[in-house]
């Protein structure tokens, strides 16, 4: 049922981040219900006010800024991941109206919600029997 | 099924060559940490370092409520178990799936023997920060030397 419209495609960062350290993707899920399309994102370590997100021509900017947790030379017994920023591009190319999009942050995880325009909602049409 | 976040830039020249004897002689002993592995990845990652007195274990376990999540400390085997519920019910659409759901359990060995009754952990926005004391027997001691002269 893959219309033309679903599937978000990811770019590449439009300008080089400037602030300093590493930049992270997050891993998301893209989900579509009734009628909003919702971008949960894994960002642990984030702060609600650190988190900047951004809806220009159908490009939506998601930026997490984490605060280091501790000095960069700490030597580890184990490393398996860096901390550093998240950062990532979606392309949306099903029509949103940008100016509902809210977002809320709980537990580390990012929710944006992307309402869809009215002109692409699902709708129901009536048929009348004669 | 558990994702890992992949770092996009890889941290290199992390181990430089000079590293003490003493750190040496731990990271030996690490080589035994025994994960649960969960498809294939060990799940969550974790990173250990210590710190004066304390060892650190800190691991990212976005989404995981803090009444879902049971960490013990045996001997010196650190268990964390938790479970992390879906974005959406299975019937929604989604275009993409990457975060990981269900339940994990790792175990991870520690290097030194910690006090278990004053084991400590903290999760804030969904990076968990366990605080485990050493043990009196591994904490070091600065030794007078007696001069008889």
């Amino acid at each position: 049922m893959a219309t033309q419209t679903t599937h978000p495609a990811e770019t590449q960062p439009a300008a080089e981040p400037t602030r300093p350290g590493q930049h992270y993707r997050p891993v998301v899920d893209i989900v579509e219900h009734g009628d909003e399309l919702l971008i949960v994102a894994d960002m642990p370590g984030v702060t609600a006010d650190g988190i900047d997100i951004h809806f220009e021509d159908g490009q939506l900017t998601i930026h997490g800024q984490v605060r280091p947790r501790r000095e960069a030379q700490q030597r580890y017994f184990l490393e398996e991941y860096g901390v550093g920023d998240f950062y990532r591009v979606f392309q949306i190319s099903q029509q949103i109206d940008p100016a509902r999009i809210t977002a809320d942050y709980a537990e580390g995880v990012l929710t944006v919600h992307l309402p869809k325009a009215e002109a692409a909602r699902p709708r129901k049409i009536a048929v009348q029997a004669r | 099924m558990v994702t890992r976040r992949v770092n996009v830039w890889p941290n290199l020249g992390q181990w430089g060559d000079a590293l003490d004897r003493q750190f040496n002689e731990l990271w030996g002993k690490l080589a035994h940490v025994a994960p649960v592995v969960a498809g294939g990845v060990a799940y969550p990652s974790i990173n250990l370092w210590e710190q004066g007195d304390n060892l650190y274990v800190e691991a990212e376990i976005p989404g995981v409520k803090a009444e879902e999540l049971e960490i013990s400390v045996v001997g010196n085997e650190l268990t964390l178990k938790g479970r992390r519920a879906p974005a959406a019910e299975d019937a929604a659409t989604f275009h993409r799936r990457e975060r990981g759901v269900g339940s994990f359990t790792r175990v991870v060995r520690l290097p030194v023997e910690v006090d278990n009754a004053q084991v400590q952990a903290s999760l804030n926005d969904g990076v968990l920060l366990v605080t485990l004391p050493k043990h009196e027997a591994a904490k070091p001691r600065k030794i007078k030397v007696a001069s008889t002269t």
